[in-house]
């Protein structure tokens, strides 16, 4: 068989989608049939889900799904970062017990890493992890877990060992959040949602099976699933978007949208929505503003070069080349978008801005992309560890002195967790 | 008084925020910026007559104490800190200020002593739909017939406008535009044919309403058609006062951005000890300060009657609007997680420095007035 091209892999997916797809089928049903069939996650390997395709031949793929109109995998929130930890790192059990539920949608999967007492420094996690008989006993506090009160499972990183640096002692899990000695409890935010909540543990229960990689693996796993997150965070991320279209698909997809997907309802604002800036502009009459344009311009540019230097990274991968810091900025690029984009929305609303809720510009939008947008600097490593890591990594300047990793970790100083 | 505050200005400050501190701690303001008209009775008492803040530069003739902008902003300064949740800038600010610029010698006899005892809460309704608080943007109309005026049309973004016992209402002459033919009246919040809506706001400390008229009966205040260069001067007396009540607020911010950074600790140690957080810290002091200085300053240029303190007013407004807005990013930015959460205080601030970036007229907006102005 000759390799996959463009033309091929575009037609082969069309004659599929157009034998296959249905707006009448069942969700799950429907996704069932793109696991089996490989056009679901085409990117994934053959063993698991996929076709072993490039991420070209994705796209193409992609393209084809947007073009007949038809519902794709579940792919938003956590369980993204859940498969792609666990096609790198799980068990042959693992990866059958829970990828295709993932991409069914089935099931709904946090992320129990931060902590009260370490966010930035992910690696003090004090939450511990004891065997007892041949089990894992859990106890220890999450927080800012986003989608923990309706997730079935949580990505847990936890200490197995006080006795080494900090690094070496953490172990990965997956955690059945629905148990007796898991409670959530949710947070509200600045902006008035509970998207993320506080997770307690009290002697909760892991089977061994359900470790993640080997004893002391656990941040080389985490740092897999924060690299996933952040290369995510890009601005080219995509957001669920329910159509109105019938049929039972699309229906039950609008319901997915609705509930699992309610804690990202906002996400799109907290990126600034650079999308509605024109037409706001055109509005309100500011786009004849001289001072406003100026305004408007630096902020397109931002977003484009954002957008084209995200690109750029992913061009480069397709090609298999190294990684350049087009991957590792654009996290960051995206916080100073979010942040510049809130500056001309306000210039754009003027008086506007004293107001929020239903009754306010764009049914409340606009008021919750300034209450939102603080979100992006802090979500998923805060700019000044973005900075850090492309200063030390990428730029490969000297490192800050540490007092932090070169002790066993109960003798680092840290938060007195209340 | 630009530079400096005289020691009993010193000591005048330190009892009020004593004062705010104990009155007006975060779970009061929590309180009551979940209730409709947004002041504690008993500790707006106390404001007016224990503490006669409502008098500040209300002239002795007329029941206040005297006083200039310089105190005036001191109040504001520590009411901002505190973020205090009472009808005064509505009030004290644009309501008396107005009356004062505008009103006969008989009008200010007989309306200044209640706004100064407190007894009486005035509000001016100024911008409309439009969101703009010049003359040449109002559209409310006044028609007359003899002594008596209506009023129709539609006032917006009016502070404690659906609480306030008075209304001073900015309209024109059916058929006149620009500054011509604007008039105040006084309107009183029952009249006939007025609805007042509650607006829901971003800041829930400050309380926003619509205000609709519908051939509602009014009195003239001042001169007929005159109204336009008093309400000119007026806005600028209130920018300054803003200016002064945003840096208070900018300056509580970045102090517990750093207190919070000396106690977090991370990768073994404070977060205040990371060089990228102390420069933020310092840009923090930076921008606070010389925010603070052009808030001085334009109070000490008006009450000193320097020619050009119009233009400081827009420098200062403009500046301070920038620098608090900045402050309420950077306080979020350095406490992580903990300060993008409900409970933790900094989005109270956060939400009324986006308030008062665009309440009086955005930044941009003042850096266009302070550029026409500017002397030459
Ligand atoms: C909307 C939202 C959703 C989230 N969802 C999740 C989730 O699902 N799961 C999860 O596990 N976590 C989640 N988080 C948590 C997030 O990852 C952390 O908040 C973040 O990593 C920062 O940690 P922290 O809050 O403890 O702040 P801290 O680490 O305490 O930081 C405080 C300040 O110190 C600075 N700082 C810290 N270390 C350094 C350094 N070395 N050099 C310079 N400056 C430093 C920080 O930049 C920040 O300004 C979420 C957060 C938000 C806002």
């Amino acid at each position: 068989m000759s390799d996959p091209t463009e033309e091929s892999v575009r037609s082969e997916a069309r004659a599929w989608l157009e034998a296959n797809w249905s707006p009448d089928l069942g969700l799950v049903e429907w996704r069932h049939k793109l696991a089996d069939s490989g056009w679901g996650v085409p990117t994934w390997p053959t063993d698991w889900y996929g076709k072993g395709y490039s991420d070209p031949l994705g796209r193409v793929i992609e393209e084809e799904f947007d073009r007949i109109g038809a519902v794709s995998v579940a792919r938003t929130g956590i369980r993204n970062l859940a498969a792609a930890t666990l096609l790198e790192h799980g068990t042959k059990m693992q990866k059958e017990k829970f990828l295709l539920r993932i991409l069914t949608g089935e099931d709904t999967w946090c992320q129990l890493f931060s902590e009260p007492g370490s966010g930035s420094d992910l690696a003090g996690a004090s939450t511990r992890a004891d065997k007892k008989g041949n089990k894992w006993i859990i106890n220890g506090q999450k927080v800012w877990t986003t989608s923990a009160h309706h997730a079935q499972y949580g990505l847990l990183l936890a200490r197995t060992d006080w006795d080494v640096p900090k690094h070496k002692g953490l172990s990965y899990f997956i955690l059945d959040i629905e148990q007796p000695g898991v409670e959530v409890q949710p947070l509200r935010q600045m902006n008035g949602h509970a998207s993320f909540n506080q997770v307690f543990f009290t002697d909760a229960v892991i089977e061994p099976e359900f470790q993640v990689s080997e004893l002391g693996d656990g941040w080389k796993v985490a740092t897999t699933t924060l690299m996933n997150e952040r290369r995510g965070a890009d601005g080219l991320r995509r957001y669920a978007k329910a159509t109105e279209k019938p049929g039972r698909a699309y229906a039950e997809e609008a319901e997915e949208i609705a509930h699992q997907l309610e804690p990202y309802k906002w996400y799109p604002q907290r990126a600034g929505r650079v999308d509605l800036v024109l037409q706001r502009a055109r509005e309100t009459g500011k786009i004849n503003d001289p001072a406003i344009r100026q305004e408007i311009a630096k902020l397109l540019t931002m977003s484009k070069s954002t957008e084209w230097t995200a690109r750029r990274a992913r061009a480069a991968a397709d090609l298999g080349l190294p990684q350049g810091p087009e991957g590792s900025i654009g996290k960051l690029a995206a916080s100073n978008v979010a942040r510049k984009a809130a500056l001309v929305h306000t210039m754009l609303s003027g008086a506007d801005a004293m107001l929020t809720g239903e009754n306010s510009t764009m049914g409340g939008v606009i008021a919750e992309i300034f209450v939102s947008t603080p979100a992006t600097s802090i979500a998923g490593g805060t700019d000044e560890i973005q900075k850090n890591i492309i200063s030390e990594r990428v730029l490969k300047l000297p490192k800050e002195a540490r007092t932090d990793t070169d002790r066993p970790f109960r003798d680092v100083p840290r938060n007195i967790v209340t | 008084m630009k530079f400096n505050f005289t020691e009993e200005q010193q000591e005048f400050r330190l009892v009020l925020r004593r004062f705010l501190s104990d009155h007006s701690p975060t779970t009061e303001v929590r309180r009551l910026m979940e209730t409709d008209d947004g002041c504690d009775p008993d500790v707006w008492r106390q404001v007016c007559q224990d503490l006669g803040l409502t008098g500040v530069h209300i002239p002795e003739a007329y029941g206040g104490q005297g006083f200039g902008l310089v105190e005036l902003g001191i109040v504001l300064e520590e009411m901002g800190r505190a973020l205090l949740c009472a009808p005064y800038f509505a009030s004290t600010v644009l309501a008396a200020t107005t009356i004062l610029n505008v009103g006969t010698e008989e009008q200010k006899v007989t309306l200044l002593p209640p706004i100064a005892a407190g007894e009486m809460i005035a509000t001016l309704a100024f911008a409309e739909d439009s969101g703009r608080w010049d003359s040449s943007g109002v559209e409310m109309t006044a028609t007359s017939s003899g002594d008596e005026f209506s009023l129709s049309g539609c006032k917006s973004f009016v502070l404690d406008g659906a609480s306030a016992g008075q209304i001073v209402a900015v309209a024109r002459r059916p058929g006149s535009t620009g500054d011509e033919g604007v008039s105040l009246f006084l309107v009183s919040p029952d009249a006939e044919g007025l609805t007042r809506t509650l607006l829901e706001s971003m800041d829930p400390t400050r309380k926003l309403a619509r205000l609709e008229f519908n051939n509602v009966r009014a009195t003239l205040l001042g001169a007929e058609g005159e109204a336009a260069a008093p309400l000119s001067k007026t806005m600028d007396q209130a920018a300054i006062c803003l200016a002064n009540e945003m840096v208070g607020g900018a300056d509580i911010l970045r102090e517990s951005a750093v207190e919070y950074s000396l106690l977090r600790v991370q990768f073994g140690r404070a977060v205040g000890s990371f060089q990228a957080i102390k420069h933020k810290a310092a840009d923090m002091l930076l921008e606070v300060e010389m925010a603070k200085a052009a808030a001085y300053y334009a109070a000490g240029a008006h009450d000193e009657g320097d020619d050009d303190w119009p233009a400081m007013a827009s420098l200062a407004k403009a500046s301070a609007g920038d620098a608090y807005m900045q402050a309420a990013i950077h306080t979020v930015q350095m406490h992580g997680g903990i300060g993008f959460t409900w409970d933790n205080d900094t989005h109270l601030w956060f939400k009324r420095a986006k308030s008062s970036e665009v309440f009086l007229g955005d930044s941009a907006h003042h850096r266009e007035l302070m550029m026409q102005r500017w002397p030459e």
